[in-house]
């Protein structure tokens, strides 16, 4: 019984992080129709951050850590859509092969600034207690990262939903002429949303670390999971990326603790299946 | 202009090993690979606009079946060979099933994450493919009795099966199937209105690509005798996929320049520092920016400029 109920909550946390990842990915192909494949390097990037931030200044606090990183990642990621993919706006294909690049040099440049081996992220003094609930124990850090998990999926719905900015993102996904026709700055969003998303992956890389910790290759283990929950839940749609992120958290956790060998295979079942029955997403809508 | 050109080509490549020492002999060897393997992912881009992420998947598991199948299990090559291509083929035309629900973007993505799932596989699965380790020590095979273990024995050999296939991929690309598929890359709805079947022509065009993406990897086998992990991972369907991009997607000799140059770069570069990906990533970023259309359709405007003809 323990076992499940922790495999349970080790699932529930890697459904958060792969929330924190797969939202902002969907958020800038809804708006931008862009597959942004640099999206695990950002997400690696705010991993490595943190890691050399905790570890050389103790005491720091992970919430404003992940927050630097979050506003640092969302910096770089402005600049590299106001500079580089700007210019291709007509070339939809150009723009993914632009993002593969940047993704293999941000991954390469890790690798030379911080090496081979992996640097595990420490957890915050005032978490690592375990609590104990209806006569189980969990790790206190994996449930208040479900709780951020949630709260950011709540954040991004009110922004959404209930914001000027929202509406005017929402109808340059819908219309991104019709928008641009009656003053909408469509390419002003561009740039936000980008940031947006960027950030909330380099924010959710440094809350990863203590569950994951930071090496090579943790870009190329992150960004298919978070293909694998777009194209599950719907490519552009963040209640989509929200049931994918968990459906893939606990079929990925749960893979991994009974049947190792086959995780790998196993993951990518429920994609065939739903690809199969409904080749747009489980809430994804079809689009022109 | 092109017979002339056709004529050296087709005199100087075979005579090759007489002229060039044993490096150089072996590097081109590696380049027929690449060329193969660049020119059937080149139907899927260039002649299907179907751009897949993932076409590292045929070269890498042909390579491990045959690997698996003639190291471990004691096969035969020309047996082994046989049921390498078969699964790789067979996969590829599950693989296409569900990659052609979607098109464009979808597309490369689901083709992506497929890929990288097989990657995952190859890693993480030690029992079966030795993991990070790799399989080593494994054979060229003898065709008629022929040993393939000196470098210009295998020169020839390559070559053979380069030119052939490349013959039958200029076949499969101007009969009238090939007209259909460059109409399906354009105009897919008027197509479908012509009765056209654009899914099937897609597909069919998926496994043909697959099978000879599963060629190239067993000559990438073949010539390494060890097969790893990386051959799988997006590293490799990225640098097939910037040599069609770099020689010019769409066009029969394009991808065979650029899979030459990008294995040019990746042996010189590698020679003098050990960043291969960044480099990669560079030059990613400069051909998309400064050279989109490709470097030998960039180069036949020029001539035509050059002789004072329009292009």
């Amino acid at each position: 019984m323990q076992f499940w109920i922790i495999q349970g909550l080790n699932s529930l946390s890697l459904g958060g992080l792969l929330f924190l990842l797969s939202s902002g990915f969907s958020l800038i192909f809804g708006l931008m129709r862009l597959a942004n494949l640099t999206h695990g390097a950002f997400f690696m990037l705010g991993t490595y951050f943190g890691a050399v931030a905790l570890r050389s200044y103790t005491g720091l606090n992970i919430w404003i850590t992940a927050l630097g990183a979050g506003i640092a990642v969302a910096a770089f990621g402005g600049l590299f859509e106001r500079t580089v993919l700007r210019r291709l706006q007509a070339n939809p294909l150009g723009q993914v092969l632009v993002t593969l690049g940047m993704s293999f040099i941000i991954s390469d440049a890790c690798l030379v600034l911080w090496g081979g081996d992996s640097i595990p992220v420490p957890t915050p003094h005032n978490l690592q207690a375990p609590t104990r609930l209806f006569g189980f124990v969990f790790p206190t850090y994996r449930l208040v990262l479900v709780g951020v998990a949630v709260a950011t999926a709540i954040a991004l719905y009110v922004l959404m939903e209930r914001t000027r900015l929202g509406a005017m993102i929402r109808a340059g996904v819908d219309d991104r002429q019709m928008a641009r026709a009656v003053g909408i700055p469509v390419s002003r969003l561009f740039t936000i949303v980008f940031c947006l998303g960027a950030g909330i992956a380099g924010a959710g890389g440094v809350l990863g670390g203590p569950i994951l910790s930071a090496y090579p290759g943790l870009d190329a283990d992150m960004l298919p999971l978070a293909l694998i929950v777009v194209i599950l839940g719907g490519i552009g749609s963040l209640f989509g990326a929200f049931i994918g992120s968990f459906i893939i958290g606990f079929i990925y956790t749960f893979g991994t603790a009974l049947v190792p060998d086959l995780a790998y295979i196993i993951l990518f079942l429920p994609m065939i299946v739903v690809i199969a029955f409904r080749p747009q997403g489980l809430f994804g809508r079809v689009t022109a | 202009m092109k017979w002339i050109l056709g004529f050296i080509i087709a005199v100087l490549l075979p005579l090759l090993p007489l002229l060039a020492g044993d490096f150089y002999v072996n590097l081109a060897s590696q380049i027929l690979i690449a060329a193969i393997f660049a020119l059937s992912l080149n139907l899927l881009v260039g002649f299907g606009g179907m751009t897949s992420l993932g076409h590292a998947s045929y070269l890498g598991v042909a390579a491990y079946i045959s690997a698996l199948l003639t190291g471990r299990y004691g096969f035969e090559h020309g047996a082994a060979a046989a049921l390498s291509i078969l699964g790789t083929v067979a996969m590829a035309g599950f693989f296409g099933v569900i990659a052609l629900r979607a098109t464009g973007l979808g597309f490369l993505m689901i083709t992506l994450a497929l890929s990288q799932v097989l990657w995952g596989l190859a890693y993480r699965m030690a029992s079966v493919t030795n993991g990070d380790n790799g399989i080593a020590g494994l054979s060229r095979p003898s065709p008629f009795g022929l040993s393939l273990e000196s470098p210009a024995a295998f020169y020839w050999f390559a070559l053979i099966v380069t030119a052939f296939a490349f013959l039958m991929m200029a076949i499969f690309v101007s009969s009238s199937f090939g007209s259909s598929l460059k109409g399906v890359r354009d105009q897919p709805r008027r197509m479908a209105a012509l009765g056209f079947n654009p899914w099937m022509i897609r597909w069919i065009t998926f496994v043909y690509a697959g099978f000879w993406g599963a060629v190239a990897g067993l000559l990438y086998v073949y010539y390494n005798k060890y097969i790893h992990p990386t051959s799988l991972s997006t590293t490799s369907s990225a640098e097939a996929l910037l040599g069609v991009i770099a020689g010019g997607s769409g066009t029969l000799g394009g991808p065979v320049v650029g899979a030459a140059l990008v294995l040019l770069l990746k042996n010189y570069a590698s020679a003098f520092i050990e960043r291969w990906n960044m480099l990669l990533g560079l030059v990613f970023l400069f051909i998309v920016l400064v050279m989109p259309s490709g470097i030998v359709p960039g180069l036949r405007t020029l001539a035509h400029r050059l002789r004072g003809r329009p292009s």
